[in-house]
């Protein structure tokens, strides 16, 4: 990984003074993950031009544990672009190699600090979601941007480009400190990739380095999200809801072109972290990027809250003891439901056993009063395996589970739910294809999230409600869960079964 | 004389019941196991650190109840040390052993106050305690004595005054009368007879029994005597490798015992030196009502038992008969009529001999160590083995959900729907119209009586031999096939229960398993290891990769097990090599090995059928075609169907031309293979990861070259270093590059797919654990030979292999070649196994296999540098041992799992080793090695 600046100020050789590095020697210093070499392949008074060489051990940063994101034993971990490219790790060799220069301090040219100079980076190379990426970060902060492609493998022109790029930077002047304090947050945030944990102040540090220039970014959220890794969800819940929105809001138009993800996935990206203290300070947001944080009440409510709260309120009218949440993921029905004094018990069930540890942090079961938490239950669980735990409730709830599910393994489900737990009520909702066509990014024939194993029209779907009904002696009725659109439907569909002389 | 030994059941509750002072704990400790004894004393010791003190008698003795219940639950004899002179103490002891069904036994010591009192004075402890408390105790005992035998206890000993109680040196532990273990067979075991004389004849006679009918000289005599075959002796050739795993129902493997030959059958033959073993009879009960012969088949059955050819359990329509003729008032009906008809010319004395046989028959055997349970109605598992009143009445009737069904009958609860215990239960008592086997039951009653027919189980053969009834001698009040009848008459209204027509009672079973048998910690027993744990949170991790991406459980008969790698070697450059491989083998003890050349795809187990319906009757999976490919997690390796169907028709047409469903007299195979390429399968992570580290190297270390070319030229010093370092980076680059690309083709037919199989794992009725690898290998060729088509290039590809005598250091020097040349010209390397395919070796299990991995290929593991100067040495510090150690206890798991489902068990049987594989494979191990 190199990462070079060059200048024509003149004389150009000031650049040694401002980076406090001698043009003369090339110096070489230990940082987090391997060394780092700084030297100058040229140095003249009409041109000078550092150059910062990262030189990773990859032997050292599996052995040695600092590891990428602390994956642990990822087979990855010998295999990986973390020597070639610019990653945090740059970020981290930045700020120990050119520390002085980066808070604006030169001893021996006192002033220089202050002059806006005319500056060229090269960085060989980054890593980035796409080809416009660099230009959205860089641009809006004056500089010109220039990438150079690189094919994924030149044997195999069928797999076009990698997602790697040499990037040049010019600005006609900017003051050094700028340019390095650019290069430190949006680098990583580039590479979208932590060498290290990220823990409560990585919200500070943001705040330290991006505070003058972020929140007139344009992608500050962009940023933002990406530099906090998803942390700012277990901040502060109001950044949570914020950044939610923002997902399900942008969730067709991401520009990837990855399908969507769904609230309900178990692949959600973000990792397990430790619950963080949440009465802390107004966010970082709020602080940070003032006006942004929209007013309770006057946000749109997501597909997926409208769903659950649909499914909610169903319930409530039910007036039920003992309900089950089947497939409960991170436990935004369980909350709801806790809101519902008249239910005595809970039981949440996931087949992922992370999908419940956030469940567990998001309930903060831990410090509940014990009273509360006696009304509630999370266990691991598959609706494919007969299972005596469910037994003896008076509803279930599945909210998007089903397509999750082969089309082949859903009679083993039935059997399961409708033949052995037999809850008198059961809510069924899943995706109804018909309204995929609504969805511009999505493609015919394509489902909204990579996990679902079909998506079924409304038809499709009254057919197996009124199989399983059948089946098991149940009486269903239909629902569309969504705004309902003329041809076709709501966005989702629910199947209320109601056991029959019950 | 006192008497110096008391009689209890081995399996009982003892409760000793005397005033505190009595001597009751010195009693139990002479006579007892510390272990056996429950104190309540202890218990409050355990709750409040006072062995006296009474306010913590309530929670001491909750304490005291589920320590005896856990012991009784486990089948452990307990005495319970307490006072228990009062009955409210008694009663819930009383309830548990009823529970449990074990017998309460009471053991009275009644010694005198002053005794009693003298005794409590001299423990320091309870001086404080009044002679009133001992006065009571005693009052309270003598009023017990006279209502224990109404309280429940069948047993009661009194001892009185302390000579009696010291009198008593021993306990003897009568065995239960259904303890038969020591009796292994083999057995015959026989369905309903009712009255059936010469079908049951016939069929002993088909069994090669000689049944021989002789005038009669006297009553007790029978007129009939009956010689039980006698059985092969075993053979003299040592076990095979694969011993049987504990408790398991054992199958013969590819040829099934058949009948036995003229030569054993007579008593006139000759008889082989030593003990000659005969087969065993055992009838389930109900021999008479609705036949037309009852007292005949009476006369058969009591001569066999009499003589020790059979053994025999009650049926209900046998113990209501006995009433009758005890003199009791019973409803003369279904078919006890025509019984005491037929009994009517019968001379008395032949009634007493009924009445002594039937009052004697215990309801139920327990034999073969455990492994087999014989009852009329059947036996639930907590039941097998217990002696209570409801035992016996589960075992004569069974138990009715109190549901009456269509024909007025009363609906019977399936409790084999629920067993899940290890012994095979043989019962009778439901007509069914052929029968089936369920979660290691069978119901061997099919309605001979009702024009059905008699049958048998072999055991352990587990092969059923029947005769078909001469006539309907009753008309059923059910019809015998009503189930099927009520299908037909469903599928008018749905269509969609053709499964239910097209499977077994236990495929259809066998679709729903129990979560229960997967999570948690479980503990496998397995015939190659003694037992794998597979720990909890495994098993949650597992749990999630096998509902959300594994095919239907049914398919999965065998995850295959992960492989270590050879030790590191020491060599320059080289991280593995052959010489440490061999070395292994060679130092436990391995004659040979087999070196086969290592295939860098897919790993793959294929199961595939003849037909869809030979996958139907022995998967029990409808409309999911003729097999499937899956991963080592359990996924179908194929994602586009068109490609699946033409790949899975085109391996079956091999095995079709290369006579292989003959051969091996299957419909049916599971193969462990390797299909390539490996990108067909791993096209994403090749492209994300593996093309993506070289274009990013390739990308970056040019423009690092330059930049130090020109630091160079301006001599700074250090730059020549960190460029010639740069230069040999970017060189390891563009070789790693080229190691991926060789895995690497497009796949956009099947004529671009390579499936290379290395084991014949099963078919039909057997695995092939038991053969070599090098009988693998030509199997296996014989196979791709026969795909090689006229047009277009063949699926099926051979690999390459060598046998190396490891005492021959030519021989093992030219392995070592072999494996140089294969690497040099760039292949994955090679796998070195042990020439059987269950090594044993000095000290049990050896690894199955060891991959030795070539020099380029590694590139693709440990990066493009980790060759450079200081990776190398660093990497060489690796530990096999945990990787080895998974290795056994996987390739232990699936060789069960396998066995056990050529062995017809239970899905969840198979499942549990399956399911263990993939919750093993969980387990944090170095993904490199």
């Amino acid at each position: 990984m190199l990462l070079t600046i060059s200048t024509t100020y003149q004389p150009a050789t000031d650049l040694g003074y401002l980076l406090h590095k001698n043009p003369a020697r090339l110096q070489s210093l230990e940082v987090a993950g391997g060394q780092a070499h700084v030297f100058y392949p040229e140095a003249t008074a009409e041109r000078c031009t550092a150059a910062l060489l990262l030189d990773l051990d990859p032997v050292g940063l599996v052995r040695g544990r600092a590891g990428a994101s602390g994956e642990g034993l990822a087979l990855e971990q010998y295999v990986n672009d973390r020597p070639y490219v610019a990653s945090s790790f740059l970020s981290a060799a930045l700020s120990k190699a050119f520390g002085t220069a980066m808070n604006g301090t030169c001893k021996d040219r006192p002033n220089l600090p202050a002059v806006a100079l005319p500056l060229a980076v090269k960085v060989a190379v980054v890593s980035a979601p796409g080809p416009d990426w660099p230009r959205r970060l860089f641009e809006p902060l004056g500089y010109e941007v220039e990438i150079e492609t690189t094919p994924l493998d030149p044997t195999v022109p069928e797999w076009g480009d990698s997602r790697y790029y040499t990037l040049h930077l010019r600005h006609d002047g900017l003051r050094l400190q700028d340019v390095l304090t650019h290069l430190y947050v949006l680098l990583p945030v580039l590479d979208n990739d932590k060498h290290y944990f990220i823990g409560e102040n990585e919200a500070e540090k943001l705040l330290h380095r991006g505070g003058d220039w972020l929140p007139q970014h344009p992608e500050r959220g962009f940023i933002t999200r990406r530099y906090l890794r998803y942390l700012a969800a277990y901040v502060n819940p109001t950044l949570e809801r914020l950044l939610e929105g923002e997902v399900v809001e942008k969730s067709f138009a991401e520009p990837t072109g990855t399908s969507p993800p769904d609230p309900l996935s178990k692949k959600e990206g973000a990792p397990v972290l430790p619950l963080l203290n949440s009465s802390g300070s107004p966010s970082f947001l709020e602080r940070g990027l003032g006006g942004e944080v929209p007013m309770e009440g006057d946000r749109k409510i997501s597909l997926h809250d409208q769903r659950l709260q649909q499914v909610a309120h169903e319930i409530y009218q039910l007036a039920p003891k003992r309900v089950l949440d089947l497939g409960c993921g991170e436990g935004k029905l369980l909350r709801l439901l806790m809101r519902q004094p008249k239910i005595e018990y809970i039981l949440g069930m996931d087949v992922s056993h992370q999908a419940l540890t956030r469940a567990a942090q998001r309930l903060h079961l831990d410090e509940m009063p014990p009273r509360q938490r006696a009304r509630i239950d999370l266990i691991q669980g598959s609706l494919l395996y007969r299972d005596d735990r469910l037994a003896g409730f008076d509803a279930a709830a599945l909210v998007e589970v089903i397509e999750h599910l082969d089309e082949n393994r859903l009679a083993a489900l039935e059997a399961v739910v409708f033949g052995q737990a037999r809850p008198p009520h059961v809510f069924v909702t899943s995706p109804n294809a018909d309204y995929n066509q609504l969805f511009e990014k999505l493609n015919a024939g394509e489902f909204r999230h990579d996990d679902h194993r079909f998506e079924w029209s409304r038809a499709e779907f009254a057919a197996w409600a009124a199989g399983v009904a059948e089946r098991h002696g149940y009486q269903v009725r239909l629902v569309g869960m969504g705004e309902d659109v003329e041809g076709v439907g709501a966005p989702s569909q629910m199947a209320v079964f109601g056991l029959e002389n019950n | 004389m006192p008497q110096d030994t008391l009689k209890v059941p081995e399996l009982s509750l003892i409760l000793l019941i005397g005033s505190t002072g009595a001597g009751k704990s010195t009693f139990a400790r002479r006579l007892f196991k510390p272990t056996e004894i429950v104190s309540s004393d202890a218990c409050r010791g355990l709750v409040a650190d006072d062995e006296n003190d009474q306010s913590a008698s309530k929670d001491a003795f909750e304490l005291l109840h589920y320590m005896v219940a856990k012991r009784l639950k486990r089948g452990l004899l307990t005495v319970v040390d307490a006072t228990n002179v009062q009955e409210e103490a008694r009663k819930p002891l009383v309830a548990l052993a009823r529970q449990y069904h074990v017998l309460p036994v009471a053991v009275v010591l009644d010694v005198p106050d002053a005794v009693a009192y003298e005794r409590n004075a001299l423990r320091p402890e309870r001086r404080g305690m009044g002679p009133h408390v001992v006065a009571r105790h005693r009052q309270l005992l003598r009023k017990s004595l006279r209502n224990l035998k109404q309280e429940g206890f069948r047993h009661i000993h009194v001892l009185r005054g302390v000579e009696e109680v010291d009198a008593i040196q021993g306990i003897l532990r009568d065995r239960l009368y259904n303890n038969r273990k020591e009796e292994t067979g083999p057995f015959d075991i026989i369905g309903d007879v009712h009255g059936c004389y010469e079908e049951l004849r016939a069929l002993l006679e088909k069994l090669g029994y000689q049944v021989m009918e002789e005038p009669m000289a006297d009553v007790r005599d029978l007129g009939v005597r009956v010689v039980a075959p006698l059985v092969a002796q075993p053979q003299t050739s040592p076990p095979g490798p694969l011993s049987r795993g504990e408790g398991e129902p054992v199958m013969p493997l590819a040829e099934s015992s058949g009948s036995p030959s003229p030569r054993e059958r007579g008593p006139g033959g000759e008889v082989p030196a030593g003990e000659p073993t005969r087969r065993k009879a055992v009838f389930l009960g109900d021999l008479v009502d609705r036949g037309p012969a009852s007292p005949q088949v009476l006369r058969l059955v009591m001569s066999m038992v009499r003589d020790g050819t059979a053994l025999c359990v009650p049926g209900n329509h046998d113990i209501k008969l006995l009433r009758h003729l005890n003199g009791k008032k019973v409803t003369i009906n279904h078919g006890l009529a025509e019984t005491l008809a037929q009994l009517e010319p019968e001379p008395e004395a032949f009634k007493s001999e009924v009445r002594r046989f039937l009052d004697a028959l215990v309801s139920h055997y327990v034999l073969d160590g455990g492994k087999l349970v014989v009852a009329h109605a059947g036996l639930t598992e907590d039941m097998h083995g217990r002696g209570s009143g409801a035992v016996r009445a589960f075992a004569l009737f069974g138990e009715s959900t109190g549901e009456i069904d269509e024909f007025g009958l009363p609906v019977r609860y399936e409790w084999a729907r629920e067993y899940r215990g290890r012994a095979l239960v043989a019962f009778g008592h439901t007509p069914v119209p052929d029968a089936e086997w369920l979660n290691n039951t069978i119901d061997l009653d099919t309605g001979c009586v009702f024009g059905g027919r008699l049958t048998a189980l072999r055991y352990p053969e587990r092969e059923l031999v029947d005769v078909p009834a001469a006539q309907v001698y009753c008309e059923p009040v059910r019809p015998l096939n009503y189930r099927a009848l009520q299908l037909q008459a469903q599928n008018q209204t749905s269509p969609t229960t053709d499964n239910e027509q097209l499977t077994t009672a236990q495929h259809q079973h066998d679709d729903l398993l129990d979560i229960r048998d997967v999570t948690g910690k479980q503990f496998i027993e397995t015939r190659l290891m003694r037992g794998v744990t597979i720990r909890e949170d495994n098993a949650v991790a597992a749990l999630e990769v096998m509902s959300r991406f594994a095919l239907h459980p049914k398919w999965l008969l065998y995850l295959p097990p992960t492989m270590s790698p050879t030790e590191t070697s020491a060599l320059p450059d080289l991280l593995e090599h052959p010489a440490e491989a061999f070395d292994y083998y060679k130092r436990l003890g391995v004659e040979r090995v087999v070196c086969e050349e290592k295939h860098m795809g897919s790993r793959v187990v294929v199961v595939l059928g003849r037909d869809e319906a030979a996958i139907q009757r022995r998967l029990g999976l409808v409309g999911e075609g003729i097999g499937k490919c899956y991963t080592r997690t359990g996924r179908n390796f194929f994602t586009d169907a068109a490609l699946e169907t033409a790949f899975l028709a085109r391996l079956r047409d091999a095995l079709s031309t290369a006579g292989f469903w003959e051969k091996f007299d299957t419909d049916w195979v599971c193969l462990d293979a390797e299909l390539l390429p490996w990108s067909a399968k791993a096209q994403e992570l090749v492209k994300n990861q593996y093309a993506a580290v070289a274009a990013a190297a390739n990308a970056a270390l040019p423009q690092v070259e330059a930049a130090l070319t020109e630091a160079a030229a301006r001599n700074l010093d250090g730059a020549e270093a960190l460029l010639a370092r740069t230069t040999a980076r970017r060189q390891a680059a563009a070789h790693y590059a080229d190691a991926y690309r060789r895995y690497c083709w497009p796949v956009n037919s099947l004529d671009d797919l390579k499936l290379a199989p290395f084991h014949l794992l099963a078919t039909e009725g057997r695995t092939y654990f038991d053969r070599d690898h090098a009988w693998h290998m030509e199997t296996l060729r014989t196979l791709a030979l026969a795909d090689s088509t006229e047009h277009g290039p063949s699926l099926l590809r051979a690999t390459p292999y060598r046998v190396v005598p490891l005492h021959d250091p030519a021989e093992v020097e030219a392995a070592i070649q072999w494996w140089t040349d294969l690497t040099a010209a760039g292949g994955e390397g090679m796998v070195v196994k042990p020439y059987d395919f269950v090594p044993q070796g000095k000290s049990g299990l050896l690894q199955p296999a060891l991959k030795c991995r070539g020099r380029e290929y590694l590139r693709i593991i440990y990066g493009p540098d980790y060759l450079l100067p200081g990776n190398l040495d660093r990497l060489r510090q690796r530990n096999v041992k945990a990787k080895r150690n998974l290795a056994l206890r996987e390739f232990a798991l699936g060789v069960e799992g396998l066995e056990r489902f050529v062995a017809g068990q239970p899905l969840r049987r198979v499942h549990q080793c399956v399911f263990g594989v993939l919750a093993l494979e969980s387990e944090a191990v170095d993904p490199r090695l």
